[in-house]
């Protein structure tokens, strides 16, 4: 063997040992999960654990459906609220915008993209949930509250702002920048020709937008919302701070609520016995929603078929 | 023949960059006028003028006239939409939209409100036939144009381009990217589309020019060198760099 062909030899087996690590530590994780959730999930039972609401620390009853509930739900409503403001953003930062601002609110968005969680939980529990609840609350209180059957769900509660619609609200704000970098950089994809393709045809700026450019882009779109999905799930310091972490019916958007990971945050350190393994099981089921949204995120961003 | 169109003293700024240089010449209407010269020497440039594709993008300027009816096309007043609405523009390679074959067709009409599917599907039906390509597409019309081959997507765009029964159709270089069978198809589908429109189509092939357009202009460095009948451009013309560009010793 040439000298060469030995160092190519000693580097393919470092690099296949640093990949196999890699994959060795997700095994171990799911292994741990699993172990360590295994007593919750055989005293209370698989369905049983997954459907109840109970969270008894006294009589040591656990059940996941109230903290499930709280982490899809503030992530969906962060969705509701984060995708159409990205898809704005990244419409307007494409299409729109001129060259010169757009470098600033590029920059911008990138730097909100990296603040660190914990600073947009300080921030939304010191300036955001009091705002929200001073401006927001009345005004969907005095519409949505209005409607029959889910008006109670719309309903105002004043609790200092801290609720499920103030961690959602933090959740899209750490969002935006996510999903409209994705539908950016899917919308500078689209030929020119193809858009010009549209002009021609005598189509204004927002019909080119509408029915060439979004069509063009959308499985690149559903990955990146996917993604960010998984990111608003497992998002755990900025959701701790500002959703209250009560175990109590959820009433209203804007009652205090739970999710897995403000659960898991709060009582981790405290917690033994059932009540441990209970979290952990929530861990497990993070983990194995976290693993969904991003396989199926990758299939659809790895399946763009640009058709020119 | 009557002329549709009159440049009149065109010049074009790219910026700071002048792509064309006071050209001036007549389209004539219900017939095919082919743009040839060296590579960059503004045919896409003129074209995209007829349409004012250039609008899109800032800092682009027009100087002088393009005369259509007795009205400049490129002043402030006129409705560029309406403008486009009536020049259709077919690209080198073909931009099917990312949607059904149908939808496509029908994509201009319905910026125009057309809403009657019944008089959707008998218009789409039309430009497809139209654009020889009906017989290819009749029985996937409702899946996406993706999977159409690169010569049927072609007429497939010509045929969006006819849907809403434009006055002029601007080609530009529409053959280029295509295989020769397919070229040719196009060839004569221009040929036949001239009774009802008048075509402006840039082309590199000489032979392509000679066979299927009545007139031809030549250009240079963004001005025009030689206008005339394709007969007499290519058999005598009056200028000597014409000649030595329509038998390839130019350059
Ligand atoms: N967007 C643009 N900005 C600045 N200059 C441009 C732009 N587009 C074209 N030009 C310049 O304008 C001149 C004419 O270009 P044009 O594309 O019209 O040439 P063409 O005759 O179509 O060439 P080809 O045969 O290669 O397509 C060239 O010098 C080119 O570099
Ligand atoms: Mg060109």
């Amino acid at each position: 063997m040439t000298s060469g062909q030995t160092k190519n030899l000693i580097f393919k087996i470092v690099a296949g040992m640093a990949a196999a690590s890699v994959l060795a530590i997700v095994a171990a994780m799911a292994a741990t999960l699993y172990v360590q959730s295994r007593p919750a999930l055989t005293r209370f039972g698989f369905v049983n654990f997954l459907t109840s609401t109970s969270w008894n620390y006294g009589q040591e009853v656990f059940g996941a459906a109230r903290p499930l509930f709280g982490t899809f739900a503030s992530a969906l409503l962060a969705l509701i609220v984060a995708v159409p403001a990205a898809l704005g953003i990244a419409v307007f930062l494409t299409e729109i915008c001129p060259s010169k601002l757009r470098g600033v609110i590029a920059a911008a968005l990138e730097l909100l993209a990296a603040i660190p969680s914990i600073i947009y939980g300080m921030w939304g529990l010191f300036i955001l949930a009091p705002a929200l609840e001073k401006f927001v609350q009345p005004l969907v209180g005095e519409t949505l509250g209005r409607l029959p059957l889910i008006g109670s769900f719309f309903q105002t509660k004043l609790a200092g702002g801290v609720n499920l619609f103030t961690a959602s609200m933090i959740l899209a704000i750490m969002i935006v920048p996510f999903i409209s970098g994705i539908a950016r950089e899917a919308m500078a994809q689209v030929p020119p020709m193809l858009k010009e393709s549209s002009y021609a045809l005598g189509a204004t700026r927002w019909e080119t937008v509408r029915r060439v450019v979004v069509p063009y882009v959308k499985t690149a779109l559903a990955g990146g919302i996917v993604m960010a999905m998984g990111r608003a799930l497992g998002e755990t310091m900025a959701v701790a701070y500002v959703i209250g972490n009560r175990h109590a019916p959820l009433e209203s958007i804007f009652s205090p609520y739970v999710t897995i990971t403000s659960v898991m945050a709060n009582e981790f350190n405290e917690a033994g016995g059932l009540q441990l393994s209970a979290l952990f099981s929530l861990a497990f089921f993070l983990f194995a929603a976290n693993f969904l949204a991003l396989t199926l995120a990758k299939r659809l961003l790895g399946g763009k078929k640009w058709t020119i | 023949m009557e002329d549709l169109l009159e440049v009149k003293n065109l010049s074009f700024f790219y910026g700071a960059d002048q792509a064309l240089k006071d050209v001036t010449l007549p389209i004539r209407k219900n017939s095919i006028t082919s743009l040839i010269g060296p590579s960059g020497c503004g045919k896409t440039t003129l074209l995209r003028c007829f349409n004012r594709m250039h609008d899109l993008y800032p800092k682009n300027r027009y100087a002088g006239e393009i005369l259509m009816a007795g009205r400049n096309i490129l002043s402030d007043g006129v409705d560029v939409l309406k403008l486009r609405n009536a020049m259709g523009m077919v690209f080198q390679k073909p931009t099917p939209f990312p949607m059904s074959v149908f939808d496509n067709v029908a994509y201009g009409l319905r910026l125009k409100s057309v809403r009657n599917m019944s008089a959707l599907r008998e218009k789409v039906e039309k430009a497809l036939r139209q654009a020889a390509v009906w017989d290819e597409v009749k029985d996937r019309l409702h899946r996406n144009a993706a999977g159409l081959s690169g010569g049927q997507q072609q007429r497939l765009v010509i045929a969006r381009t006819l849907a809403v029964e434009p006055k002029v159709i601007l080609f530009d270089e529409s053959t280029s990217a295509l295989d020769p069978i397919s070229a040719k198809k196009i060839e004569e589908l221009m040929a036949e589309l001239k009774k009802e429109v008048t075509i402006v189509a840039v082309t590199h092939n000489m032979q392509q020019a000679a066979r299927i357009s009545d007139y031809t202009a030549l250009m240079y460095l963004g001005s025009l060198v030689e206008f005339d009948e394709t007969g007499v451009i290519f058999t005598k013309p009056k200028h000597k760099m014409t000649e030595d560009y329509v038998t390839g010793r130019f350059g």
